[in-house]
């Protein structure tokens, strides 16, 4: 611009009078940015370095309570890892335990929110009473299922058996620990999936299922052909991002079982041989795994909200 | 005719699901009304004699500063949070930076790392700088929790704002400040309470760092709450009587954020 603004002018002036076009770009380039870099920087030093701390004492052999034997350990760590039998069924469970919750949390999910869209009076109670369970803390929700609701003396559970005139008093918690742990969490985490799919299918275009309906499909054909695939996307959210949360799940399983009966997940193992038995080394290299898994988890779920934040853009 | 009769039982089946799904609600907000020994009968006595001294004997039993704790660590990262989220939304909507997708992907990508990874080196770090059992300490770490949520939050209701009054107000000649004031606030203001509300439930519900970063003096809610894992004999209307106070901000919050709240959960991919 200032070039050719001279040549029009045909005026020759000096050098050192026309600001240096390369700094200002930068500078513009610089405060549109600027904004953007407190937020940045502070992310990448909290959530960032700690990984990468967590990566370099995966490799040591490192106990403090035995300080002075700390040292360089290869791969130890990770071969102690996934030959410990109690950290590979921590593994073996945080599958069990995620994939568990997600699916049957997503299947009830799917069917209130498609309850939820059909007009009835009360709606917006049910719905507010349907959102609830998400909304009790995550202890204090496992506390009142531990202590409320499964104790096999005074629990509901055992008192609502015995008001429907059963004699069986079971001990829910001991006689099947991982089922307790999962209906707790599935109870917590159906809202969560009801309200991702009911925004899904309040977002369904409605004209192809009038016509579809003119044209006499039934309705378990409309919602074959054009309400699941509209919802594919909104289920794979729904299951991804429980997938995140629910790896990650330590509340529940540190309450209610306290880690006991074969239920113990990566993260209350990893907080275990860390804080517990202070096996620096060991935790970090079972926390570098749980991060292996979820990146392979994060992948899909970025290519998820990806498409669906191009669809939105579009 | 036969429309309405099949209208009429899937009301009656949402009715029934929602009831179910309230029912521990309703059950723990009911045995924390009941006296200790009236809460642990079987089968359960409905409607034995309401008291208030779950309440009392929780809020005698040092329930304050935990409480105390939890407010502070929560309303103090939400504040940061957005101080350092909304500039930076900004910087990736209104006024986007280059390959503003990869930052906003980059900020996604820290949230789906599990926070025990870190568990470790970030304790190592706390013990090193005497930050143990500092609730400072653990409000930053809500801050780079909460972060990336917010990020993506105001980012999806700043790009709301239509960028024919952003041009038209500074064609008016309004400067930089006076277009965030009066152009941009109005409309993101609703979008704001929402991400506020969002990262507090998070930090409130928080319970692993807490657990391991705290002990006696920044012990937050949720950690206090841990002590009743292995509590035995009479407890049960007390332990309840928790269960409703430390819920009860989340509850509020949470419903007061109602509509927002799939968005804030879903990252804002859903509107």
């Amino acid at each position: 611009m200032a070039v050719l603004d001279s040549r029009l002018t045909g005026e020759e002036r000096p050098v050192v009078d026309r600001p240096p076009p390369a700094p200002r770009k930068k500078y513009a380039k610089w405060s549109t940015r600027a904004p953007l870099l407190p937020a940045l920087i502070f992310l990448i030093i909290v959530t960032q370095l700690p990984f990468v701390a967590t990566l370099v004492i995966s490799f040591m052999k490192w106990n403090s309570l035995d300080p002075t034997n700390r040292g360089f350990a290869g791969f130890d760590n990770y071969v102690n890892v996934f030959t410990d039998p109690d950290l590979r069924s921590s593994v073996v469970n945080t599958i069990v335990l995620t994939a568990s919750v997600v699916l049957i949390s997503l299947v009830l999910g799917l069917g209130l929110a498609l309850l939820l869209d059909k007009k009835f009076r009360g709606r917006g109670f049910v719905r507010t009473m349907l959102i609830a369970p998400f909304l009790v803390v995550p202890v204090a929700a496992a506390l009142i299922w531990k202590h409320v609701l499964y104790n096999p003396e005074y629990g509901l559970f055992n008192g609502i058996l015995n008001w429907l005139g059963f004699s069986a008093q079971p001990d829910w918690i001991s006689s099947m620990p991982m089922s307790a742990v999962v209906l707790s969490l599935v109870w917590q985490w159906t809202p969560f999936m009801m309200l991702i799919l009911l925004a899904g299918l309040q977002s369904k275009p409605i004209e192809p299922v009038e016509a579809a309906t003119i044209d006499g499909a039934s309705p378990f054909q409309i919602f074959r052909y054009l309400t699941f695939p509209h919802l594919r996307q909104y289920l794979e959210l729904g299951g991804l991002l429980g997938s995140i949360y629910i790896v990650q799940n330590f509340d529940a399983v540190f309450t209610i079982t306290s880690g006991g009966l074969g239920t113990a997940n990566l993260p209350y193992m990893i907080y275990q041989t860390f804080y517990q038995a202070h096996e620096y080394g060991e935790a970090s290299a079972a926390g570098v795994i749980v991060v292996a898994g979820s990146i392979i988890i994060a992948t899909f779920a970025l290519r998820t909200v990806s498409s669906l934040f191009k669809e939105e853009k579009r | 005719m036969k429309q309405t009769a099949g209208g009429r039982i899937w009301g009656v089946l949402a009715w029934f699901a929602g009831i179910v799904f309230f029912a521990p609600v309703a059950w723990m907000f009911l045995t924390s009304l009941h006296s200790e020994t009236d809460a642990a009968t079987n089968p359960p006595s409905l409607a034995a004699p309401l008291t208030l001294d779950g309440y009392t004997e929780f809020f005698d039993g040092g329930a304050w500063p935990p409480l105390l704790n939890s407010f502070s660590a929560s309303i103090g990262s939400t504040i940061i949070v957005l101080l350092l989220a909304i500039p930076a939304a900004y910087a990736l909507s209104i006024k986007p930076v280059e390959k503003w997708t990869d930052v906003l992907f980059f900020f996604l990508s820290t949230k789906m790392m599990p926070v025990v990874a870190a568990l470790l080196p970030i304790y190592l770090i706390a013990q090193f700088a005497g930050m143990l059992d500092n609730i400072s300490f653990l409000t930053l770490l809500y801050c780079s929790m909460n972060l990336p949520i917010a990020v993506w939050l105001m980012r999806s209701f700043l790009s709301e704002v239509p960028r024919e009054i952003l041009e038209a107000a500074s064609i008016d000649g309004a400067g930089l400040i006076t277009i965030l004031r009066r152009v941009v606030a109005p409309i993101a203001m609703p979008g704001i309470a929402a991400t506020a509300l969002i990262c507090f439930i998070f930090s409130w519900n928080e319970l692993l760092f807490a657990r391991v970063l705290t002990g006696v003096v920044a012990g937050t809610a949720p950690v206090y709450l841990t002590g009743f894992v292995t509590s035995q004999g009479l407890f049960l209307a007390k332990v309840c009587a928790a269960a409703v106070v430390v819920s009860l901000p989340v509850l509020i919050a949470g419903f007061a954020a109602q509509d927002k709240l799939v968005q804030g959960l879903s990252l804002g991919a859903v509107k």
